[in-house]
């Protein structure tokens, strides 16, 4: 029996995004765990095309790969020296907390495959996009805009915390 | 084995949720613990993709139900991820240092 090119394309980006999630969760260099998350992204960003969310794959390569992995990076590059990041992403009490992983990932497994899950026989293979924006405008208007006001004060917010004080700056280098 | 359903992606994102814990249990770089927090927001992500494509809905629209809660998600982890690291630019500024063990006192 010849083996579907589904199952091959699903277990080839299951193994790409376990694989970089192994390296986030434990690599000893910090700059090694923020690339790898790009692989993750990415991996899941190729799940929704495979669950034929068309919208959601576009999203997740605009908003997480363009903007949250490079927003790490650039946190990344600017807390660190880079030529000492070699242990710059050290761990605690991993050997307590992987038992206790593996002891959640069991029961989360036994769940899932003991469950009987209500699986619809047909498929939803509708292209999404007008979906959900008949969605976004009527019954979920509401959400949306508190979305908005939320981006906004986050964009206020982040701009705050993050600022420099400028004016202490220039002091300390004219002392200095 | 081979036809590819809907525990395939539970016990997937399983797995990643259980790495995102450890990630962000274990770690003590600031940085290295957000990038387990998306690493468990990415697996949610998924488990509802995958419960609209698969699980029947009651109503004939109601799968992009799962579609919509998603782009929330995406929508609150950008939130997230841009006041976290804002915080820990902060934190850096002040101390030199993000390890959160080192990072213990909150005022002056």
């Amino acid at each position: 029996m010849p083996i579907p090119i589904s199952a091959i394309a699903f277990y080839a980006i299951a193994t790409i995004i376990v694989a970089s999630a192994l390296i986030v969760a434990f690599s000893k260099n910090i700059v090694y765990s923020a690339f790898a998350l790009l692989g993750t992204l990415i991996g899941a960003a190729a799940l929704y095309i495979f669950l034929q969310s068309d919208f959601l794959a576009a999203t997740q390569v605009i908003v997480y790969i363009g903007g949250i992995a490079v927003l790490f990076l650039f946190a990344v590059m600017l807390t660190h020296n880079i030529e000492k990041s070699v242990g710059s992403n050290p761990h605690m009490g991993l050997r307590t907390v992987v038992p206790f992983a593996f002891l959640v990932l069991g029961f989360l497994i036994y769940a899932a495959v003991d469950h009987n899950w209500n699986i619809q026989a047909v498929r939803n293979s509708d292209p999404t996009v007008h979906k959900i924006g008949n969605a976004f405008l009527n019954e979920y208007l509401l959400p949306f805009e508190f979305a908005s006001v939320i981006l906004l004060v986050v964009l206020v917010g982040a701009a705050l915390v993050a600022r420099r004080e400028i004016g202490a700056r220039i002091s300390q280098r004219e002392e200095s | 084995m081979f036809e590819i359903g809907l525990t395939h992606f539970l016990v997937l994102t399983s797995i990643l949720f259980c790495l995102g814990f450890i990630t962000v249990v274990t770690r003590k770089n600031a940085i290295g613990i957000l990038l387990g927090v998306e690493l468990i927001l990415n697996a949610a992500t998924i488990n509802f993709i995958a419960f609209s494509h698969y699980v029947e809905s009651p109503t004939a629209e109601g799968f992009i139900g799962g579609h919509i809660f998603a782009i929330f998600i995406i929508t609150m982890a950008a939130a997230e991820a841009a006041v976290s690291l804002a915080i820990v630019m902060g934190v850096y500024n002040y101390y030199k240092t993000i390890e959160v063990d080192k990072v213990a006192v909150m005022r002056d």
